[in-house]
């Protein structure tokens, strides 16, 4: 087993490409350490990309946001620029494990890991956003929801890596936010999680929404339907009751230790309105 | 025969360094090479908390950082926290308070709590109830470890 | 040793008893400088892995070790061919679950162990054993495995206490009964009868120190172990039978210990150390992972019960029943007695009767967890109690006031009750403003009682005097709770000097007599009791060095405040003599001066708690929070009220973990699905409130102090204070643990729907 930490992308992308058998991008570290220690992988080579400084800095340019692919969820936390034009994204990736966990854990490890219930992953496709990624081919933009094929699975090749995380400029009266449910206050994985991200008019209307789940199917899933039930309303009791029920009905998930299929559908729907609910109150400003 | 990783770091405030396998854990360097057995495994899958160290003023559970991601870092155990001849107001009331039974998840929650307090001096009991979240007691029932906490934020606070 | 008639422990002025002082092995605990079981280390120490079956049931045709006996690294590997191949009956299902001999009998089972001289190099040779298993069908719940056409696990067991014994092999090791009366008769005079099916699911301990021992055995056969223990007595007596050793031989030695609730009371790891040991001829360390405590210790049974419980409108409950079928995991041994004995055992009852039912089943063989049994009977009968008491619009401490056990009372398992604490509980419950706190919405409170027996047992202590009058207390129970501080406590009161210049130190097997396991909530009261007759022995021959000192009869002496003094004017006109005074001059008195106590105490006293419980239950997700908790329980005498609150407190917390959200998951194949912290969820910090205590003292006659157990009790309320709490909250009856969110949600949505009750 090998160990590097190359400073720059293009040496890492070189180092992901190269014939080593194996190999794993190491930033956080929260999801591969458990996996090498439950013996569900072997690495031959271990790359730590926590000392290219592209990957390490968050910035702010006309509106629009770029989170370096090795920042940890609690650096996010303490971003006051990124929390007040992205609650959702940043509360979502704040609630993923504990503070120690939020010292190491990074949004494009959560990503890249795959996991249906990644709880970063549904407020990231609400909030419409890409990943850059790295490759032997060059650098290439896709949207989030398009990085996760299934359980542990990504539409990353060969030699590929996810250097940032790409945040759109916001119209003003936006508002996003992510809910999950979990049997405890915290440490669980989510049984299901829902990301609202919403856009209201001078009048209160409802003009732009995005809805996605998690823990509902094999992956994140967005729910155009879900968002239409939002669009051209004032986000109203009676549009957020078909919001919830649209939401239910878009799920596919498993029966498994974490939750039942007849639990996981009633409260996605619960989820989703309840974290609409709060969207709407931050485009509203209250 | 697997290449050793060598690797320098700061431990404690001391230059420490040491040779490690690339899959080996901070938490089995620190335990296994170098004497420091304050820092515990409970679960070795970062869900206890027991391993808890700072990593550049951050907490992390030491069973989740490879040993070799430590070069050129800044890391603190329990042993750190204490001067040579003084406990820290949080060992002080962590005694005083009754906030450890068994005693086997104290390192992890100093270590937590000291942060916590590092962070925000004047937590509030569901700070300090979601900040310590990530440490598993199950003697206590948390409720002297909140006290402990509090009465330890205070005594910081005065000077 | 009876209370004395001199002292009587609610009026006594003590000195030192009942204060808050720091304890003994604190500062070592919050400076990383105390040693737990994986904080032992040996020169040539070699790393040892145990190889467990990944089948729930399977014979074990063949082990083939050739492979990784080759591997470069690989010192010693065992199997059940280097256990001996019979032992004493008490100890054969002990052994038989250290190292599967025929079958492997649970996901996890132990079948081979490696020593390496790296934790890589076992893992890999672990990996080369070949294990040849024929896989058996298997059956992990305790209603299915009781079926007739289950797969049967021992081909011997005959179910116990059963006339005419069964002709045919079962699951079912015994049926235990336990009462009186007739409940029958009990229930015609009922204006109410409710009877309802529980079940509960298995949990664990929980420790977060994983099972750890560092084992060296030498070419003489003699061995020493260092082992993280609740009875390190125990582990020595039994590791010597397992491995073939003498018990001279054999050196334990008890390290600070991370927890153990009941677990750490038996031996997993640890003959199979000192097996790799001898065979490798170098130290081995064995430390489980957390994987392998959740398959491979001891949890507790999970459990179907049925209870019946009838009242009249007035109040007086006139007949309680119920059937208990526990499972206890591969082995016979379920706590179903303890559960049995317990589940009525706070009340008053003319008519009453228990069965109970010892299952097998292919789980690991269950560990005593806290009051074991009683927690799950409680949990049912105190929620039909509840039930009724509803029906019967009666307050819920009212209808337990009117049937309260009391001096004098009949219990359900048996013998008569001396003076208890449980009417005192009740009444300080009900006076406790948590009860008469309004509630939010979506909120319910429940009320619940308990009763654990607690124990006493066999029981060493010496006490030293050292040459400047400071005390060395040695005592041979393992620290589980904070009772070195407690003795440290008693001997100094006795002794009349600071509690500082007391030290206590938890001996090895080679210092001290034979002690019993720290369990039963034995050790406050039988080390206390040891204790301080140790001291008292002590005092007598101080009195003696004294009288010696000034030539008066030794008669002629008492012992006050620390310091010898003549009895009265007639015995002379002396300067007291303090203990440092006598300790200066014990060479020229006739040589060291120490106290001794070897006890098998009896005169334990059972302790009952009420506790109380708000919960909060989301109606759209089921989702349960507790919202405030209280604790009244009698103590009998708290030596150190911090430790007795915190045991208060943390059996509390891990029967709110319990009832809300902890349980053994099982798949078809009959493998653990959620051996980690992650999926199996105790409490964190964020789940729980404070949880407020009231310590009630009603002496314990056997006690010079009055003192009762207290680590125990408290966590048998609280399944069914929560159960209580949630039923009220959701509106309807809850009748199995845990109330995750689905569970609630579900019953929730079947009472709207005017659906069966569950």
């Amino acid at each position: 087993m090998r160990f590097e930490a190359p400073t720059t992308v293009n040496a890492a992308v070189k180092l992901l490409a190269g014939k080593a058998g194996v190999v794993r991008v190491l930033a956080g570290g929260t999801d591969l350490l458990v996996q090498m220690r439950t013996d569900r992988v072997a690495p031959d080579l271990i790359v730590d990309v926590k000392r290219i400084p592209s990957l390490r800095t968050v910035s702010a340019k006309a509106g629009a946001f770029r989170i370096g692919a090795a920042v940890a969820g609690a650096e996010l936390g303490e971003h006051k620029a990124l929390r007040k034009a992205w609650p959702g994204v940043v509360e979502a990736a704040n609630l993923i494990g504990s503070h120690q966990i939020q010292s190491r854990a990074t949004l494009a490890g959560n990503l890249c890991n795959a996991s249906p219930a990644a709880d970063s992953v549904p407020a990231l496709v609400a909030a419409g956003a890409s990943a850059v990624i790295a490759g032997p081919r060059g650098k290439r933009t896709v949207p989030i929801e398009a990085v996760a094929t299934g359980p542990g699975k990504t539409s990353l090749k060969r030699g590929e890596m996810v250097e940032a995380i790409l945040l759109p400029k916001r119209p003003p009266r936006s508002g996003d936010a992510y809910l999950r449910f979990i049997p405890r206050s915290e440490m669980d994985i989510a049984v299901v999680g829902a990301g609202v991200n919403l856009t209201l008019d001078a009048k209160g209307v409802c003009t732009a929404a995005r809805v996605a789940l998690g823990a509902v199917a094999e992956r994140v899933i967005l729910v155009p339907d879900a968002a239409k039930a939002l669009i051209g309303t004032t986000v109203d009791a009676q549009a957020l009751e078909r919001l919830a029920a649209v939401a239910s009905a878009a799920c596919r998930p498993i029966d498994d230790k974490r939750g039942t299929k007849e639990f996981r559908i009633k409260v996605a729907g619960v989820l989703a309105r309840r974290a609409a609910e709060t969207a709407l109150k931050r485009a509203r400003g209250t | 025969m697997m290449p050793k990783v060598q690797v320098s770091t700061t431990i404690n405030g001391d230059a420490v360094s040491y040779l490690c396998e690339v899959d080996e854990t901070l938490l089995d360097v620190l335990r296994d090479r170098l004497g420091l057995t304050g820092s515990k495994e409970g679960c070795g899958t970062g869900d206890c908390g027991a391993c808890s160290v700072m990593l550049d003023g951050r907490v992390v559970c030491s069973c989740l950082v490879l040993g070799a991601e430590a070069e050129g870092r800044d890391v603190r155990t329990v042993e750190g926290i204490a001067t040579a001849d003084k406990l820290h107001p949080l060992q002080e009331k962590f005694l005083e308070f009754a906030a450890l039974q068994c005693g086997i998840c104290t390192p992890g929650f100093l270590i937590s709590a000291k942060e916590l307090l590092d962070r925000n001096p004047n937590p509030t009991e569901t700070e300090i109830r979601f900040g310590l979240a990530g440490n598993l007691c199950r003697c206590t029932g948390y409720d002297k470890i909140v006290r402990a906490v509090q009465a330890a934020a205070a005594e910081m606070r005065k000077g | 040793m009876p209370l004395d008639a001199n002292l009587d422990p609610r009026t006594h002025e003590f000195k030192v008893v009942g204060t808050r002082p720091l304890r003994p092995d604190g500062v070592d605990k919050v400076t990383g400088r105390a040693k737990f079981g994986a904080d032992a280390n040996a020169p040539g120490m070699l790393v040892g892995k145990i190889l467990r079956s990944p089948h729930p049931h399977a014979r074990v045709r063949s082990i083939n070790t050739a492979k990784a006996a080759k591997l470069p690294g690989v010192k010693a590997i065992v199997t059940r061919d280097d256990f001996p191949a019979s032992v004493d009956p008490s100890l054969r299902d002990v052994l038989y679950n250290v190292m599967a001999r025929e079958k492997a009998l649970y996901d996890g089972h132990a079948v081979a162990a490696v020593a390496a001289t790296s934790a890589a190099v076992a893992r890999k040779a672990l990996k080369l054993i070949q294990v040849d298993y024929e896989i058996l069908p298997h059956v992990t719940d305790v209603d299915a495995a009781m079926k007739p056409g289950a797969p049967i696990l021992h081909k011997d067991m005959i179910t116990e206490n059963v006339e005419p014994a069964p002709k045919k092999a079962s699951n079912i090791a015994g049926r235990h009964e336990f009462g009186h009366g007739d409940p029958e008769v009990g229930f015609k005079q009922a204006n109410h009868v409710v009877e309802r099916v529980f079940k509960t699911e298995a949990t664990h301990q929980g420790y977060i120190e994983p099972h750890a021992c560092l084992a060296s055995v030498g070419t003489d056969g003699t061995g020493e172990l260092w082992v993280c223990t609740q009875g390190h007595f125990m582990v020595r007596d039994t590791c010597a039978a397992l491995v073939g050793m003498d018990v001279s031989k054999l050196r334990v030695t008890a390290s600070e210990i991370g927890g153990g609730f009941g677990g750490k009371t038996t031996v997993f790891i640890e003959p199979v150390a000192l097996a790799l040991s001898r065979k490798a001829g170098k130290p081995v360390k064995l430390v489980m992972s957390r994987e392998e405590v959740f398959r491979a210790s001891g949890p507790t049974s999970s459990t179907s019960m049925t209870v019946k419980v009838g009242v009249t409108n007035a109040g007086r409950i006139t007949g309680g029943y119920a059937e208990l079928r526990f499972q206890g995991g591969a082995f016979t041994g379920s706590p179903v007695v303890l559960g049995a004995m317990s589940a009525f055992a706070c009340y008053d009852l003319e008519h009453v009767k228990v069965v109970g039912y010892d299952v097998v089943t292919n789980r690991p063989k269950q560990a005593a967890y806290r009051a074991p049994g009683a927690p799950m009977a409680a949990f049912a009968v105190e929620s039909v109690i509840d039930e009724l008491a509803k029906k019967i619009g009666m307050d819920p401490i009212e209808l337990r006031l009117k049937n309260a056990a009391k001096e004098g009372t009949k219990s359900s398992y048996g013998p008569k009750y001396n003076s208890i604490g449980l009417i005192d509980c009740l009444e300080a419950a009900r006076k406790h403003p948590h009860y008469s706190a309004p509630l939010g919405p979506n909120q319910g409170r429940g009320v619940a009682a308990g009763f654990w027996f607690n124990f006493g047992g066999q029981t060493c202590v010496s006490l030293n005097v050292n040459i400047d009058g400071t005390v060395a207390l040695v005592v041979g129970t393992p620290d589980i709770g904070g009772s070195r501080a407690s003795m440290c406590l008693m001997a100094a009161e006795e002794l009349g000097i600071p509690y500082d210049k007391v030290r206590a130190i938890v001996a090895d097997t080679s210092s001290l007599g034979y002690n019993d396991i720290s369990e039963g909530s034995r050790v406050t009261f039988s080390t206390g009791l040891a204790t301080i007759n140790a001291a008292r022995d002590a005092v007598t021959k101080l009195c003696a060095r004294a009288a010696k000192i000034w030539g008066i009869p030794a008669d002629a002496v008492v012992w006050e405040n620390g310091h010898a003094k003549p009895s009265g004017p007639n015995a002379g006109n002396f300067e007291p003599l303090s203990l440092e005074d006598l300790a200066k001059k014990a060479a020229k008195t006739g040589g060291p001066i120490a106290g001794h106590c070897e006890v098998n105490a009896d005169g334990a006293g059972v302790s009952f708690a009420v506790h109380m419980a708000d919960a909060e239950v989301d109606r759209e997700t089921g989702r349960v929070q507790i919202k405030r908790y209280t604790v009244v329980q009698d103590a009998g005498k708290a030596i150190h009220p911090s430790y007795v609150e915190g045991q208060f407190q943390g059996g509390a917390a891990q029967g709110i973990g319990w009832a809300i959200n902890e349980e053994y998951i099982y798949g078809k194949d009959g493998r653990l699905q959620n051996p980690g912290f992650l999926d199996y969820r105790i409490p964190v910090a964020s789940d729980l409130p404070m949880i407020d205590t009231v310590i009630v003292e009603v002496p314990n006659p056997g006690h010079p102090y009055g003192v009762r157990g207290v680590g125990e009790t408290s966590i048998v309320p609280p399944l069914a204070a929560i159960a209580n709490a949630v039923s009220a909250a959701a509106g309807v009856r809850m009748t199995q643990l845990p109330m995750s969110a689905p569970h609630v949600l579900k019953a929730m949505d079947g009472a709207k729907g005017g659906g069966a009750r569950r």
